[in-house]
């Protein structure tokens, strides 16, 4: 073996540029896990395929008199359906890595403190992307059709991509707080369920009752399931994006500020 | 900082949590290039020092310096030259072999196809090559302690943290890890090793630091510390069980202290300072006939001197291969009384 390198130059602190690559490498690492890991690959693949089927067909005939007919309207709903349940993957991982002590082995590195987080968070955008993408494809196959241009579906694309890393912040929170994978999920699907289903990603609101269309309303899955379906299948997209934005910027900027804080103690 | 001769250096190390003092003032030195045993049961505060050099943790008080850096104010630069295996850093189960070590040497700046080759010479050193391409989930518990020490000398540290590196390993993985850290040793790196197996403080450390509920209490060489109070242990054993009382009592008149009879081995044992009783107890053993199948004079084990300095045994139950270790013959046999 070569001997311990004698009088190494030292530096006094992480560079951002050595900050930047570090969080690229903590990504490729995390994009490498979704390849390697089958479980993980398959759930992200098959997910969206497998909402989209059910909810076709078991719903399309009783709402909207043909499966056909109710994708062009589930779709956009499946599509934020799809993407909001994988910002899970976040949490889980960040969790998982404090608990095996994957992060010691980070922290014990001459890294920047925040790289395992921005590595994990720009990471899953790729999850993100392929998630739209399957649910894309596999809804094309289905018989689904794009009503608008080319650049308003990239629009509707970016739109989920950045509505997604504002949620994903806030499954951040959850995995540094919470000890375990099992309970980042349990937590997670118990608020993502009501936010998720609690919109009209797969019916109209105007058949529920009056306090949970209050709910609907308010719903940021409800403004963003709106603009996508403007984006995809026609329809005045202008408020019901800017509401997502909105939404996007608030939940980042209440989320992320907190994940970081709360992240930060964890690995003081 | 050339010229430091201490690897490492902690002045009344403080650190609680809420109401626990894990470390209740400790001072440790490492000469550079030596290993320095931190010797203790479970809950003495040995990761607690450790994490604290690793820049994982800040102490409450006092201080703590790597090859002159100061752990907090200069906490980048005490990574630049630490490497950290044990309890609680540990590898990516998801990614392979390979993956792991890319990862941590592109994180360490350097460049991809740099990276895999020190990659490929790591895991060639540590005997994991057939095992690189596999995810690390599936690999045994020996496998995965070689590569988490792979892992830690990506950036050739020049100051090396091993906390229980062998907790939990077979024999003879464990002395695979004892081999390659001796090697590691000879190449310069300044080894600090946590251990609750006094046998493996003995093997590796040229100095030891036995620590317990927070304090260190000892400090020394192997050697210093068996010979601490000039502590000797004579053991007798009669030829013939019928002797054995007699040979005790025998014993306890002509030292003072009452000894240890263990009934099964037929053996008698007792502490003694220095040999000078020797001549006149086998004087008086043959005034009264009894035959001996064995008389042995021998320093006392690490065991018996943590027993006498801490007033307790290192855990047992913590030691899970021990037992497998003695039955093995790998182990230099002891008498536990």
């Amino acid at each position: 073996m070569t001997s311990p390198v004698s009088a190494p130059v030292l530096s006094r602190r992480p560079s951002p540029v050595a900050a930047v690559a570090n969080s690229f490498t903590l990504a490729w690492r995390s994009v490498l896990k979704i390849k390697t890991n089958p479980e993980d690959l398959f759930g992200l693949l098959l997910q969206p395929i497998m909402y989209l089927i059910l909810f076709t067909y078991v719903f399309g005939g009783a709402i909207s008199g043909g499966t056909h007919r109710y994708l062009q309207f589930s779709l956009p709903g499946i599509l934020v359906l799809s993407v909001v349940f994988a910002t899970m993957g976040t949490g889980m991982m960040l969790s998982q890595d404090i608990a095996t002590g994957v992060f010691d082995r980070f922290r014990a590195l001459p890294i920047v403190r925040w790289a395992p987080l921005a590595g994990a968070i720009l990471g899953d955008l790729v999850r993100y992307v392929i998630s739209i993408g399957i649910t894309l494809g596999f809804g094309v196959v289905l018989g689904f059709r794009f009503q608008t241009s080319a650049a308003a579906v990239t629009a509707g694309c970016l739109l989920l991509v950045a509505f997604s890393f504002a949620m994903c912040w806030m499954s951040a929170l959850l995995g540094v707080i919470v000890k375990s994978a099992q309970g980042v999920q349990l937590y997670g699907f118990l608020f993502m369920f009501p936010l998720v289903f609690g919109s009209n990603i797969l019916t109209a609101s105007n058949t529920m009752p009056g306090w949970l269309q209050a709910f609907v309303k308010v719903n940021p899955v409800t403004y963003l399931t709106d603009a996508e379906r403007a984006l995809l299948t026609g329809g005045p997209a202008a408020t019901a994006v800017e509401r997502s934005l909105l939404w996007a910027a608030g939940i980042f900027v209440v989320f992320a500020p907190l994940a970081v804080a709360a992240y930060r103690r964890r690995t003081a | 900082m050339e010229d430091v001769t201490n690897a490492i250096e902690t002045h009344g190390l403080v650190k609680r949590f809420g109401k626990t003092t894990a470390l209740a003032g400790v001072d440790l030195t490492a000469r550079t290039g030596s290993v320095l045993g931190l010797l203790g049961p479970n809950g003495a505060g040995k990761t607690t020092a450790v994490r604290i050099l690793a820049t994982l943790l800040r102490p409450d008080a006092g201080s703590a310096a790597v090859c002159g850096h100061d752990v907090v104010r200069d906490a980048h630069r005490v990574r630049q030259l630490t490497g950290l295996t044990g309890q609680y850093a540990s590898v990516d189960e998801g990614l392979s072999g390979t993956n792991n070590l890319i990862m941590i040497g592109r994180l360490l700046g350097v460049g991809r196809r740099a990276a895999r080759a020190r990659a490929a010479e790591l895991l060639g050193r540590f005997e994991l090559t057939d095992a690189a391409g596999r995810p690390a989930k599936t690999y045994s518990g020996g496998m995965r302690r070689r590569l988490d020490l792979a892992a830690s000398l990506v950036g050739r540290p020049r100051v090396l943290y091993l906390d229980e590196p062998t907790t939990g390993l077979d024999p003879h993985s464990r002395n695979e890890v004892w081999a390659m850290i001796r090697g590691l040793v000879a190449d310069g790196t300044t080894v600090l090793l946590t251990t609750q197996y006094l046998e493996e403080a003995d093997q590796l450390a040229h100095d030891i630091a036995v620590i317990d509920r927070g304090s260190v209490i000892a400090t020394g060489t192997p050697d210093e510390l068996k010979a601490s109070a000039g502590r000797q242990v004579l053991e007798v054993t009669p030829a013939s069980r019928a002797d054995l009382a007699a040979t005790a009592e025998l014993l306890e008149r002509l030292i003072g202290t009452a000894p240890a009879v263990a009934v099964e081995s037929g053996e008698v044992s007792v502490q003694v300072e220095g040999g000078k009783a020797l001549r006149e107890i086998l004087r008086a053993l043959d005034d009264q006939s009894i035959e001996l199948a064995e008389f042995a004079l021998r320093r006392a084990s690490l065991d018996e001197v943590f027993l006498a300095l801490t007033g307790h045994r290192p855990e047992a139950e913590a030691q899970p291969s021990a037992g497998r270790a003695r039955a093995a013959g790998n182990v230099p046999e002891r008498s536990p009384r």
